[in-house]
């Protein structure tokens, strides 16, 4: 861990600002991502600006009828809010699959959202990787690569987003609410939140450096069976090997997003129309471009036997 | 003492404490934190300082430079020790197979290259990142398939007639060309990570020429000539501190990098050194379980008599590395008149291949049990049925040669009773609860009994309490208690007035902790010692010691009796050694493993229902503590069939999966129901404690049973090892 110094923030603005102004400086929440990243070196912030004290723990209605969630509320008040389990279920679900309950203890809906791939590669600073020394190679590519994306993947980088909240909150198409150093807010729909790596894999989403999420917004409850199910070898403290968000209604539509396949959560809106006719068809277009390795090719199958364990579920 | 008859009755057999499933001494120091493990002995030396270990970040070549310059001058720094420093590698200790220091050369990734001492550990690892070191690279061999095809005969064991080649008993090829039925398979194991939860820790402190050091270590001896030996001190000079192992698994058996950093370091730096190996090392640093290429050919009878038994392995190491003796149970453990077996060992620049708990066995019988699932199915016979009719009380090779004890029929009778067995669906794919594809599997666990001398001192005290000292281990496995369960029933004392104190190289040398050894052979040695302690207490209370009885803290003979307490102070000290029982003698161990599993009918994921095992081990000398050591050895048998791997990468010979979010473990969601029943039938043999090993029994076999629980869940046979979802996926029923 290199050497760095500390301040904790008052505002969001403020805060936005501190980071801004130094170069390499980031934001620190529950830091259990972040530190673990910066012991290995994978990480190596000059300046870190702690965001705990700025009161964006909290969860309120919005004016349209969903959902405004604090940026610093911890994984585990998310998934406990009665109006979360009654209304968003998948929410709920898709973050309890996920870490231990130590961890979303201290984990927060901000840290939870940029947590950064888990490619081992990525860890091992010894090996080269686009993601964590840009231009150095992709280590997974021809190595191990078991637990990588199939699709939206580029020459330059093969990692997954490992995250199991935001599959749940693509599903949901909740928004991102931010604030920059110089007090502009703006709006990031979810679905463009996190990016695909291109040629800069180095960079995870579309935030500007500086840029603070103050909240993500929930729109207004959409009904239906909520159903997360996450796949993996071991039962329980493990990333996904796929999972699968979705909200199904009575009739059989509804919509679906895939974790553990891509860079970011994985939805294909045009795909959802054949959902009520189950799950090859939603599968065969959503992964239609997907371009797996020979290590990780049966995710896509596997995607779709998991999707329609999904839909037998929403309908039982 | 020496132990060549058969035992006869002693006080062991009155089970009055020896026996009871009496918890842990040492469970309250454990459950407040306050067991003094190796990194934590904060107290033994002032003034510690930090080390932190820098591992080579390739697989094979040679250091070109290290620039120390930078790193120096990072705040904190007290000393670094590099590589570089000695033209050669340090010497080897004993049963190391890769240098652990010193040298430009590198063998394999992550092999230590620099330690870094500081005042704190945080300044201590962040001047390691500042050494610059380059290498030149070299092509390494990284693939155990390519490797295999030039691969060399290895003896199986000492007594191997022909080390070099095959060894056979009777004429497999043709009683296997002519068998009715026949299997003929290959498998692959995967090599395993230790994994246990202390990493390798040492503090190290020098007065003069005296080194002492705090490890965590499963044998003082060995470990005490080894480290003497790599540092090229006087043995007399050198002392090993062990109490507490936070888990080992064969992992902690030899010396390992941070013993030897922490004395490099403390004497560089001029003060004492404390040294964890970082987690991210572990796996590559040290030593793994090899991989394994297995074939196995079976032929039978159609009544489901074996004929022929062929069993082969071929495993990787690095040159002059040892071979995973896989086939080693296959020459005991079922009747059969031709046999052939052979082992190989591909030479391979991936890090070093050695014991992990029950080498050999372990990855054998994930094999050999799969193929008896095979032709019991081929055979259309009940798989318990299968082995009954296949068992032995002989050594087939010798059968003037009997085992001492071998209940295994009753283990697998008692088993399948116990499991319900008998609703068993033999088709597989035949049993649905929702989404699930449920399935019932069983295997035959085999390990031997290894008899190793060892020896104790016990002290009576003024006050009649006791004081056991030997330089014996506890890798969590309960020695503390049944060393003091042992003393107390032989000095006729409760429990609470035993003390044992462990892993100090300045006391009596055990038989240590590996091979399932621990607890026979250290129990043994004790008793040994208190035959000494109850003939000096009894003499110097005027009894005979052949008349005297021993109990309630009284020592009485005739209507005469005296508190023990009136004899102390007292100290004796003995040992145990063995003649040729275990010659004139087969000493085994065996199980019955009976395993239940669900496999998810959309995404295969494996999920276990229930596990039992019905152990016949001798004499339990404590059932809970023993069921402990099962119950944790079917979970790393869980583990073995269904997500352990070391995940090779074969371009740049590492294990790319090298920390615990990456190689998974079982985690307690994964092991919902276990249960095991042990025979208890003491063995006369195996010494005067008429016990065995059972720490080894539990991984053995287990994971076949796992495996064939899964093919009888779906009828897909997966022959490699892990059992992950992707390796059967395809087959599994179609999906609407
Ligand atoms: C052992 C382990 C297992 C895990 N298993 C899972 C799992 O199964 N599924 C899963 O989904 N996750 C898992 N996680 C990841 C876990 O969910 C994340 O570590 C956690 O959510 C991160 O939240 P945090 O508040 O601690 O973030 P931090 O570590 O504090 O920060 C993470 C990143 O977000 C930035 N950041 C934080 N707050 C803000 C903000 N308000 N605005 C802008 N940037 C910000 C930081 O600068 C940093 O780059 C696991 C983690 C561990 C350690
Ligand atoms: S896949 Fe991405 S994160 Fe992994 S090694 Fe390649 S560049 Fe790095």
């Amino acid at each position: 861990m290199r050497a760095f110094t500390y301040e904790r923030a008052t505002s969001p603005a403020q805060a936005a600002a501190a980071v801004a102004r130094q170069p390499g400086a980031k934001f620190l929440a529950g830091g259990t991502n972040l530190l673990d990243l910066m012991k290995l070196e994978i990480e190596t912030p000059r300046h870190l600006v702690d965001v705990q004290d700025l009161k964006l723990d909290t969860i309120e209605p919005t004016d349209t009828g969903g959902l405004r969630i604090g940026a610093l509320v911890t994984n585990t008040a998310l998934a406990a809010d009665p109006r979360v389990r009654r209304d968003y279920g998948v929410l709920t679900r898709a973050i309890v699959a996920g870490a231990s309950g130590q961890l979303r203890n201290k984990a927060t809906t901000a840290g939870n959202l940029l947590q950064r791939t888990r490619c081992p590669y990525f860890y091992d600073t010894n090996q080269p990787c686009n993601k964590r020394k840009p231009g150095s190679g992709c280590a997974a590519l021809g190595g191990y690569s078991r637990q990588l994306a199939v699709i939206g993947t580029s020459e330059q980088c093969i990692a997954t987003y490992p995250g199991d909240m935001a599959i749940a909150l693509r599903v949901l198409d909740a928004t991102v609410e931010t604030v920059a150093a110089d007090g502009r807010t703006r709006r990031i729909a979810i679905a463009d939140f996190h990016r695909l790596p291109g040629d800069t894999p180095q960079r995870d989403t579309a935030l500007e450096p500086g840029e603070l999420i103050t909240a993500v917004t929930l729109p207004k409850p959409l009904g239906g069976r909520h159903v997360y199910r996450k796949v993996r070898d071991r039962a329980s403290y493990a990333f996904a090997l796929v999972s699968v968000a979705a909200v199904i209604q009575r009739d059989g539509t509804g919509r679906v997003a895939f974790g553990g396949v891509a860079p970011k959560p994985w939805r294909v809106e045009a795909a959802e129309a054949t959902l009520p006719e189950g799950a090859r068809g939603v599968s065969a277009r959503v992964f239609a471009d997907a371009r797996p390795t020979e290590d990780n090719r049966f995710k896509i199958p596997l995607a779709e036997r998991t999707l329609a364990a999904v839909i037998a579920q929403a309908k039982a | 003492m020496k132990f060549d008859t058969p035992a006869g009755t002693n006080p062991i057999d009155r089970l009055q404490v020896v026996g009871q499933p009496t918890d842990r001494i040492d469970g309250p120091l454990k459950t407040t934190g306050t067991a003094p493990y190796a990194y934590e002995r904060h107290d033994v030396a002032p003034n510690q300082a930090y080390g932190y270990i820098v591992g080579a970040g390739i697989a094979k070549g040679r250091i070109s430079s290290m620039d120390t310059r930078e790193a120096e001058r990072a705040p904190g720094v007290l000393a670094i020790v590099t590589t570089l420093e000695h033209a050669k590698p340090l010497p080897l200790g004993k049963m190391n197979v890769a240098h652990l220091f010193g040298g430009a050369e590198v063998a394999h990734y992550h092999q230590a290259i620099a330690l870094v001492v500081a005042e704190t550990f945080e300044q201590a690892r962040a001047a390691a990142a500042l050494i610059r070191t380059t290498y030149a690279r070299s092509d390494g061999r990284f693939d155990l398939g390519k490797a295999a095809l030039s691969a060399r005969y290895e003896p199986i064991d000492d007594e191997a007639p022909n080390p070099q080649d095959v060894e056979r008993v009777g004429d497999f090829a043709a009683a296997f060309a002519k068998a009715p039925v026949t299997i003929d398979q290959a498998y692959t194991t995967p090599g395993e990570s230790h994994a246990m939860m202390e990493p390798f820790a040492t503090i190290a402190a020098w007065e003069g020429e005296k080194l002492t050091v705090w490890t965590a270590n499963q044998m003082i001896a060995w470990s005490k000539a080894s480290l003497a030996k790599i540092l090229s001190i006087k043995p007399e000079n050198l002392r090993i501190d062990s109490p507490f192992i936070g888990g080992g698994f064969g992992g902690k058996l030899f010396v390992r990098a941070d013993a030897v950093l922490a004395a490099l370091g403390a004497k560089k730096a001029g003060r004492p050194v404390k040294v964890a190996m970082q987690r991210p090392l572990m796996m590559n640093n040290s030593t793994h379980r090899p991989a394994t290429i297995q074939h196995v050919r079976l032929g039978a009878t159609r009544d489901g008599r074996l004929t022929a038994i062929h069993h082969s392995s071929t495993s990787s190491n690095l040159s002059g590395g040892g071979p995973e003796v896989a086939v080693q149970q296959t020459k005991l453990i079922y009747a059969a008149a031709n046999r052939e077996y052979w082992l190989k060992l591909a030479v391979t620049d991936l890090p070093e291949g050695n014991a992990m708990r029950a080498p050999g066995e372990a990855p054998g019988l994930m094999v050999l049990e799969m193929a008896m699932d095979e032709l019991a199915e081929k055979l259309a016979m009940d798989p318990v049925e299968l082995r009954i009719v296949n068992d032995t009380l002989v050594d087939p090779a010798k059968p003037e040669r009997r085992f001492s004890q071998r209940h295994l029929v009753e283990c697998l009778r008692t088993g399948a009773d116990r499991f319900g067995w008998s609703r068993r669906q033999a088709k597989p794919a035949q049993v649905r609860d929702g989404h699930w594809l449920i399935g019932m599997g069983m295997a035959v666990g085999f390990r031997n009994n290894l008899l190793q001398k060892s020896a104790a001192r016990i002290k009576l005290g003024r006050d009649g309490k006791l004081t056991v000292e030997t330089d014996m281990t506890d890798i969590g496995t309960g020695t503390y208690t049944i060393l003091a369960q042992t003393a107390a029933e032989m000095l006729g004392v409760p429990i609470g007035d035993v003390v044992v104190k462990l892993g100090d190289s300045d006391f009596p040398a055990s038989a240590g902790s590996g091979g399932q050894w621990g607890a026979n052979n250290s129990t043994a040695g004790l008793y040994a010692a208190c035959v000494k302690l109850r003939e000096a207490a009894a003499q110097k209370l005027g009894f005979n010691a052949r008349d005297a009885t021993f109990a309630d803290g009284q020592v009485k003979a005739g209507n005469r009796s005296l508190p023990l307490a009136q004899a102390g102070p007292l100290t004796a000290e003995d040992g145990i050694e063995y003649g040729t029982l275990d010659k004139e003698y087969q000493q085994s161990t065996f199980a019955g493993h009976f395993v239940e599993v669900g496999v998810d009918i959309y995404t295969g994921e494996t999920r276990i229902r229930r596990m039992l095992a019905v152990c016949d081990a001798g004499r339990i000398i404590n059932p809970k503590s023993a069921r402990s050591q099962v119950i944790g050895a079917m979970t790393m048998g869980a583990g073995a069939a269904l997500m352990e791997e070391l995940a090779v990468d074969k371009r740049f010979g590492f294990f790319v999966n090298h920390d615990l979010a990456s190689y998974e473990v079982p985690v307690h969601a994964d092991i919902p129901h276990q249960e095991v029943i042990f025979l208890d039938y003491p063995d006369d043999k195996s010494s005067p404690m008429k016990a065995k090993g059972v720490g080894e029994l539990g991984i053995c076999g287990v994971g076949a049973a796992i495996a064939n629980a899964v093919y009888n869940a779906t009828g897909v046979r997966v022959r490699d090892y892990p059992i992950t979802l992707d390796k059967h996926l395809e087959e599994l029923p179609a999906i609407a």
